[in-house]
Order: structure tokens, then C-alpha cells, then sequence
């Protein structure tokens, strides 16, 4: 299992662990954070959701090609679910690699697919009250304000 | 050797309905309350016929016009009603039902009564579910009458756990949703949407309605007040299906912006959907 979802803060130290490779000189990680504004508006939470039963399928998907396109020992994606406050970290990319310039690309090319490719939504909530679906509401045939 | 006892039917009617809120016994289907579909249902595959209900529910109108076995004790659940018509006829065997059994179908009883063994505690399906037996749709035997009372002055109160202690003919499901029960206001609905009025010429149906599994999620999911649902409809393909749904709940996402599951698979939009299949609109996705 290269891509799990957690409900609870995100554990850094082991999911480190699991790519611990005698074979390898180097490891990257990247954290998402959740941050205070977004396209001008002031965020005050983020909710995160997924279709887990695909999600987890496409998000192995990602760390396998990741792995076939660069000599990588070990690759990990977690990410949140749930409700999030300022400042907690959304998502976590692990990768474990013999030289660090593979490692700096795999987990690039990883957090890059996640983000198009893999089911998951984020409703932001705004300081105003406002709330919306991160790429749905401004392109939508008709815009919702609740 | 002994004869064969006979077999009685006991339908189970003496439920509290917590969980739906009002009398399951009532609910109709098709135009006709689950206990009188049931008792009709029955009727032909045993000698006698009767309803089991607690001491409180004797004048009640969907019960009092048929042959009843009152609960022997109060508020102790199945087990009683089965108990109170072991004793009352303990020459029989007994068919018993829960009457919450709305895809309860003509085959499944005829099997169990084909497939009974008389020299068990009991005939029953196991649970397509869990595996473990279904005791309220099953034959009791009389011998089964003496334990099954220590069990209950024991404090036992789940004839499921009984018979799993016991010498059981278990027997497979010829359907496997036939013992789907409707505990809930929201099961009842969807089993309304899955049971096809009887009207409907079954060829007709088939060729152009079959039922499809629905999730939505995030804007899907709110614009559509629900997260998931069964339903009936003649779309053939996932672009059909969208089409009405769209009109159904006014999405504002036009289908160009989402990309669409079947079966947990990323899917073409042309595919040809078919009865039973699970589909997900994915609306733009935002991880990380």
C-alpha cells in the first residue's frame, strides 16, 4: 500500500519509517499545509473528502509509475479527510531513492498527479461566511451561493 | 421412528418499530401491508397459519382479523413468540417469519420447505451477509422446543445465537437479498424503489429500466441532498444518466467538467451501463 487516507493528524515519524532503505542515500518529503487565504479570500477551514475506493486505486497508480520512471526504493502518500483546521498539514509525500535527484522528482511528479488526478474534494470556508468547492464553483454553468 | 411433525406458520408481528418509527407491519408495498403480503405468501406452504404479537396489540387492525399466538411474556423479543407457539402447539413445527421481509419471494420458502430436516433443532439460509443462520425465516422443529426454553430462562434473547449453538440444517440462499429486512425509514424508501410495481410487464422491464447504485460527492453530493441512492431508470449510458439527474437536481456542473466511475473504474461516458452497476460523477477534484 503506497497511498492511504488518515482521519487524524498525519504521523510524519513512521510514515518516514516505512521508507528506510539500506539502499538509499537520500529521502524527500513534501507536506501540504492548510493555509489562510486563497484567491483573495480569507480561510478560515477546509473540509476534505473522497471516493476512497478509486482514490486509493488511481493514488497507487501514481507511485507506481513514479517508481517505473525513476529509480526510487520506496514511495508513501497520505492524505486528510475530514476537517482541517489552519495550519495542519493536508497531505504527505515520502520517497526513499539512491541519489537525492530522483527522489526530488519522483515525489515532484507524485504530488503533482495527486493533486489532478486522484478523487478528492476541498470545500473552503471563508472568514465572510461564504464557503465553496475548490474548482467547481467558479467554472460552474451557474454559480451557487449558499 | 417418529411421524414428521407438521408445519405451522408463524409470522412475527410483535416488533416495537423503534427504528422506523412507526408499525413495520403496516408499511405497504405494492399497495398491500407487509404482513398481509407475508401471511399471503405463507399461507399455501403450511397447515395452519398465525400471527405472533404481544398482549398489548390483540385489537390492533392490521392484526386482529387473523389467527393469532400472543407473546407468553413481554418485551423479550423473537424468542418469546417463537416459544409461546412451541407450547401452544407443541406437535408442530414451525415456520417462522419476520414480517419485515419485503424481497421475501415464493422460491426461497418453497426451497426451505423442500430442503427441511426434520431431525435438526431447526432449518434455515445462511445470512448472505455474514454467513451466520437466519433464524426468522426458518423451521423450528418441536425437538428444538426444551432448549430453546433454558436459553431464554437463561437470559439468552438472540435465536440467531441459538441456533448457531445448535444442530442446524443451514441451507443457501436461492436469492441472495430475498432476507434483506427494512429497519429504517430510509431502507423502506429505497426497497419501494427497488421492488417494481407488479403492473410493469416484466419484458418491457427488462429492456428498458434497470436499477443503478449512485454516490455523490462534494458539490454532487450537496446540490443532490444525499450521498447515495438506488434507483430505477431507463439511461443506458453514464452521459444518459447524468441528463437526468441534471434535470433532476439542477446541477450546476455540466458534464464536460466531470469525469465518471463504474464500479469503482474510471469509465468512458458511452459505456453501456447495466442492471446493478455503481456509478460516481467526479466532479473536479482539489487534493493536496
Amino acid at each position: 500500500m503506497y497511498f492511504r487516507f488518515t482521519q487524524s493528524t498525519i504521523d510524519t515519524d513512521s510514515a518516514r519509517r516505512e521508507l528506510l532503505h539500506m539502499g538509499a542515500g537520500g529521502y524527500v518529503s513534501f507536506e501540504g499545509w492548510v493555509r489562510d487565504t486563497n484567491e483573495g479570500q480569507e480561510v478560515t477551514r477546509l473540509e476534505y473528502e473522497a471516493f476512497e475506493a478509486l482514490a486509493v486505486k488511481e493514488g497507487e497508480r501514481i507511485i507506481t509509475q513514479a517508481a517505473q520512471r525513476y529509480p526510487i526504493k520506496h514511495a508513501l502518500c497520505i492524505h486528510r479527510v475530514g476537517t482541517l483546521a489552519l495550519g495542519e498539514m493536508a497531505v504527505w509525500v515520502g520517497v526513499s531513492a539512491v541519489h537525492r535527484g530522483e527522489a526530488f522528482d519522483a515525489c515532484r511528479q507524485i504530488i503533482d498527479a495527486v493533486k489532478h488526478r486522484v478523487p478528492i474534494w476541498k470545500k473552503e470556508y471563508y472568514r465572510n461566511g461564504d464557503s465553496g468547492w475548490v474548482n467547481c464553483e467558479h467554472c460552474a454553468a451557474a454559480p451557487l451561493h449558499a | 421412528m417418529k411421524p414428521t411433525a407438521p408445519v405451522y406458520g408463524l409470522i412475527l408481528a410483535g416488533g416495537a418499530s423503534t427504528r422506523m418509527q412507526r408499525d413495520k407491519a403496516a408499511l405497504l408495498y405494492r399497495g398491500q401491508s407487509q404482513l398481509d403480503r407475508v401471511f399471503e405468501l405463507l399461507k399455501p406452504h403450511v397447515a395452519q397459519i398465525f400471527v405472533s404479537v404481544r398482549a398489548d396489540q390483540t385489537a390492533d387492525a392490521a392484526r386482529a382479523n387473523k389467527p393469532l399466538i400472543v407473546d407468553s411474556l413481554d418485551g423479550a423479543g423473537p424468542i418469546v413468540g417463537i416459544l409461546s407457539a412451541l407450547a401452544q402447539y407443541p406437535h408442530a413445527a414451525w415456520l417462522v417469519l419476520a414480517c419485515d421481509l419485503p424481497f421475501l419471494s415464493e422460491a426461497t420458502l418453497q426451497h426451505l420447505v423442500a430442503a427441511r430436516d426434520a431431525s435438526a433443532f431447526a432449518t434455515a439460509y445462511r445470512s448472505a451477509h455474514d454467513g451466520l443462520p437466519e433464524p426468522l425465516c426458518a423451521i423450528w422443529e418441536p425437538a428444538a422446543a426444551a432448549a430453546l426454553a433454558e436459553y431464554q430462562v437463561g437470559g439468552g434473547r438472540c435465536p440467531r445465537k441459538f441456533l448457531i449453538r445448535h444442530a442446524v440444517q443451514l441451507l443457501t440462499l436461492v436469492e441472495p437479498s430475498a432476507l434483506d429486512n427494512v429497519n429504517t425509514p430510509e431502507e423502506y424508501a429505497r426497497a419501494l424503489t427497488t421492488l417494481e410495481p407488479l403492473d410493469t410487464p416484466k419484458t418491457a422491464r427488462q429492456t428498458t429500466s434497470m436499477q443503478l447504485n449512485i454516490q455523490y460527492y462534494a458539490l454532487l453530493r450537496e446540490q443532490a441532498g444525499r450521498s447515495a441512492e438506488s434507483i430505477q431508470t431507463s439511461a443506458a449510458t453514464p452521459q444518459d444518466l447524468y441528463s437526468e439527474l441534471r434535470v433532476r437536481f439542477g446541477f450546476t456542473l455540466l458534464p464536460e467538467q466531470l469525469k465518471v466511475a463504474v464500479n469503482s473504474e474510471f469509465s468512458e461516458w458511452s459505456r453501456e451501463l447495466i442492471n446493478g452497476d455503481s456509478v460516481v460523477f467526479i466532479p473536479p477534484v482539489a487534493g493536496g
